[in-house]
């Protein structure tokens, strides 16, 4: 593991309409590291991977990606520093009106002046890579979920990135497409050497892949720590979030005036 | 009760300058279309498939339209002109009104209806199924990929569907003025070919069908672009599509047809 983290992530502040989102965010990734970001729902997650990305701009604080500020670069370097980054989003979000063919080679063709027979192996290469090297004729539509991630997977890593990026690549997957996910985001990591940051709330399947991981909570960093270490952990949020308790430091209960008050108001306003 | 007015005053004044604002962004999108145009011209066959989409698959209901406004001028025309005994003027009446107004306009209200409305459906989905922002992510600019070559492409295929309209229009309006109902064949097209102005008359047209070209492409990408990722979003940019652009087609054709044909 080399010294100098690929990721950093120093001081991160983000505040939206006036609603701090995330607050005070540290992390350091290193090249080959496979790193998870967990947190519940609206917790921030996302957020932080659109800063990374340079999709957002931080409040204060910065991202640095390989010794370069994300939001001080100008838009030429911006995407020159995102064709080395591939990220994978939520739903895939494949270009519908493009076969997926033609969705792996959008990069290769947008960004390369490859001639076409070598863009041909190298597609296939990839989808090879997902499995899917069958499917490389149809359109995404005629995908199913779990299919259609592993195209998008093949698009993402298509111009082979040094960062890949993954929002929530569990959700919604059935068991068997789940652990294909999981295990692919580990292989490819490695045979990239690369290094891959997780958004995801899959506590189980993520652990069985990554080096490391940062619990985030109400814009914060709550825990962090090694696959081992959150597994043993102690600390009340992290238990209630591994073993999916109701009862911690986590409420069930979206913050709302008194019970009996709400009760009586809506009562009255029906008269 | 003064806090209720207070409270509408500043309702109002938020709708105001949310317009104002929203005028804006619309504004500098445009220049952003502008300055992004490069890859669209470059790489023409981006637009030339846009072209595909939004011109030649609007074809049908230009060309049918055109047929019967055509038709039915002819009917309309005769009607009133053979009245004062000049039936033989059909023919300057059916271009005349095609080649100035009817041509441009009404094509321009099919336009939008027909491929504005897809414009901004297909790039509101694109959005709301995060491929923009998959395609920015892939560090390809969806200005300039998604964006201009579906606006240039409405510029381009507008005047053409236009010149159709007017050239159907015409020949409906023969079809049921000399086949139909009889007026002299020689007449019909003689008068028209005297009356009608190349300068005058039918560059302007292309003139106008041009200008509307480029607000129904404008209102259509701005939408799309503009809209609220969910499905009610894109439902309702999809009709502002249409409703804005009608307006703007009629204001903007009162103000065009104010200048070209004074006094005339």
């Amino acid at each position: 593991m080399s010294a100098e983290p690929l990721v950093k992530i120093s001081n991160l502040n983000f505040t939206y309409d006036r609603r701090p989102v995330l607050t005070g965010i540290n992390m350091e990734i290193h090249r080959g590291q496979v790193v998870a970001i967990m947190g519940s729902s609206g917790c921030g997650k996302t957020t932080t991977m659109r800063l990374i990305g340079g999709q957002l701009k931080p409040t204060s604080g910065s991202v640095s990606i390989g010794g370069q500020v994300v939001h001080e670069l100008d838009d030429e370097g911006l995407y020159a520093l995102r064709r080395r980054m591939g990220m994978l989003f939520q739903f895939g979000a494949l270009f519908t009106d493009m076969s997926v063919y033609d969705n792996v080679a959008f990069q290769m063709r947008e960004h390369t002046g490859l001639p076409d027979e070598l863009i041909h192996d190298l597609v296939l290469m990839k989808l090879h890579a997902v499995g899917l090297r069958g499917v490389h004729h149809l359109m995404p539509s005629e995908l199913s979920g779990g299919m259609a991630r592993r195209v998008a997977l093949a698009r993402a890593i298509a111009l082979d990135p040094m960062l890949m990026m993954y929002d929530e690549p569990f959700a919604g997957l059935d068991p068997i497409s789940l652990s294909v996910v999981g295990q692919l985001i580990r292989t490819l990591n490695d045979a990239l050497g690369a290094c891959s940051i997780v958004v995801t709330h899959d506590v189980q399947e993520s652990l069985k892949i990554v080096d490391y991981v940062y619990f985030v909570s109400e814009g914060k960093i709550v825990a962090e720590g090694t696959a081992d270490e959150i597994r043993k952990s102690t600390a009340p949020y992290v238990h209630q979030f591994i073993w999916g308790e109701a009862d911690g430091p986590v409420p069930f209960h979206y913050p709302a005036p008194p019970y009996g008050d709400a009760m009586l108001q809506e009562v009255s306003r029906a008269r | 009760m003064l806090d209720s007015i207070l409270g509408s005053i500043r309702g109002l004044g938020r709708r105001v300058t949310d317009r104002i604002w929203r005028l804006g962004f619309a504004s500098r999108f445009f220049i952003a279309i502008f300055l992004h145009s490069g890859t669209a011209l470059r790489r023409f066959s981006l637009t030339i498939r846009e072209i595909y989409f939004t011109g030649v698959l609007s074809l049908i209901i230009i060309l049918v339209s055109g047929l019967f406004v055509g038709m039915v001028l002819g009917l309309q025309g005769y009607d009133t002109l053979q009245r004062y005994g000049s039936s033989e003027a059909l023919g300057i009446l059916v271009a005349l009104s095609l080649v100035r107004e009817l041509g441009p306009v009404v094509a321009a209200l099919l336009f939008a209806s027909r491929a504005g409305s897809a414009i901004t459906a297909e790039i509101g989905l694109m959005k709301a199924t995060e491929q923009l922002s998959a395609m920015e992510m892939m560090a390809v600019n969806p200005i300039a990929r998604v964006v201009a070559p579906r606006f240039w492409a409405g510029v381009i295929s507008m005047p053409l569907l236009a010149a159709l309209f007017s050239a159907l229009g015409v020949f409906g309006g023969y079809l049921v003025g000399v086949q139909l109902i009889g007026v002299d064949e020689g007449s019909f097209w003689s008068q028209m070919q005297a009356s009608v102005d190349f300068r005058q008359d039918i560059v302007n047209g292309v003139i106008k069908s041009f200008v509307f070209g480029v607000i129904v492409s404008w209102i259509a990408v701005f939408e799309g672009y503009d809209a609220d990722p969910t499905a009610e979003g894109v439902s309702g940019a999809t009709t502002r599509t249409v409703v804005t652009s009608s307006l703007a087609i009629l204001a903007a054709d009162f103000v065009l047809t104010a200048f070209m044909f004074r006094g005339i």
